[in-house]
């Protein structure tokens, strides 16, 4: 782990990596994205960091114990919209009893951003630990074995 | 293809050249041996496939596949590959003429198919016609929202997308369990090699 380019260049690239991702999370009503890139461009930013800095390091920023639970937030923030929608009387993931009585619909753009948020939870937590299990399996390979 | 004369556009001339580079990308991968070279050549392939979705004014289909297939997917490709051999063994011969014909007759019936298909952008085509339509027309009253695409992938469809997050989740649950030994708890000294020389 010298690289010192790669670790300068990768530390300057991991904020803007989550600010995208972030972008594309939200921006997905207004433009192409949504839950499932923003997802893998989150994971991705943690993917870089572990290739860099090796994946202890990045297991100390965000163990696996956390994207467990994140995976379980994620979906639940899903289904738990539907199930919301079903007690306030209206169909399941039916968004418009999120907000009643709404001129332009506002309960759909509630329930979508939330709903995308919890796909978006939950596809990042899954392919980092997807991630974890893949690479924490066997030590590091040598550089002359490529 | 009814009614769909090709001319030297320069949109039919990037996709000519899109998908001429993805077949000649995809017989690479068929011929090569060397996995890290077709974990690679995938990536490009789905690259290429981005930037074709993109030339047929699908920009929601490019991003995910430029994202997961050919970031993410490429990634865990080589954390899979470190875990077993750098090479494919040798084909065993024997199955090839069967093989290919049955890779020749699908082949031939696919290409028949696409002769009944609807030319692209056909305004008259199941796609566009009947649901499709009833989505475009009535988004901008139902769910004012600029993207389409994700009114149709979050609300109309909403069920539908809480079952890919489903598959999504159950996907990282069977990781966990299957290689989740050992590894889950920091500990990097569980190898799937029962004997070293086989896999040399």
């Amino acid at each position: 782990m010298d690289h010192l380019i790669l670790r300068v260049t990768s530390k300057l690239l991991f904020a803007p990596i989550i600010l995208f991702a972030l972008y594309v999370q939200f921006h997905g009503d207004y433009g192409p994205g949504g839950g499932f890139q923003a997802g893998v461009i989150f994971a991705v930013a943690f993917i870089l960091h572990a290739f860099c800095f090796g994946l202890e390091e990045t297991r100390k920023v965000l163990p696996q114990k956390a994207l467990t639970i994140a995976m379980v937030i994620g979906f639940l923030l899903y289904s738990g919209t539907g199930l919301v929608t079903m007690l306030l009387g209206a169909n399941f993931l039916d968004y418009d009893a999120l907000v009643p009585n709404s001129t332009h619909h506002a309960g759909q753009h509630y329930g979508i951003i939330i709903v995308e948020l919890g796909v978006g939870t939950a596809v990042a937590a899954t392919m980092l630990t997807i991630f974890y299990h893949f690479t924490g399996r066997e030590p590091d390979i040598d550089q002359e074995d490529w | 293809m009814t009614g769909y004369a090709p001319s030297l556009s320069p949109v039919f001339l990037i996709d000519l050249a899109l998908l001429t580079m993805l077949m000649l990308v995809a017989i690479a991968m068929l011929r090569s041996r060397h996995l890290f070279a077709v974990v690679m050549l995938s990536g490009i392939y789905s690259l290429l496939s981005a930037a074709f979705f993109v030339s047929l004014d699908a920009v929601d289909v490019a991003f995910t596949e430029a994202a997961v297939g050919a970031g993410i997917s490429t990634v865990l490709m080589l954390g899979g590959m470190l875990l077993t051999a750098r090479r494919e063994k040798p084909k065993r011969p024997g199955r090839a003429p069967v093989a290919l014909a049955a890779v020749i007759v699908v082949g031939a019936a696919l290409f028949y198919a696409t002769i009944d298909m609807p030319a692209f952008g056909d305004a008259s085509a199941p796609a566009n016609a009947d649901v499709g339509q009833q989505y475009v027309e009535r988004t901008a009253s139902e769910i004012p929202m600029p993207n389409i695409v994700t009114a149709v992938l979050a609300s109309y469809r909403g069920f539908d997308t809480m079952g890919e997050t489903m598959v999504i989740f159950t996907a990282g649950v069977a990781v966990m369990l299957l290689l989740g030994a050992g590894s889950a708890r920091g500990g990097r000294d569980v190898s799937d090699v029962e004997n070293k020389d086989e896999e040399a």
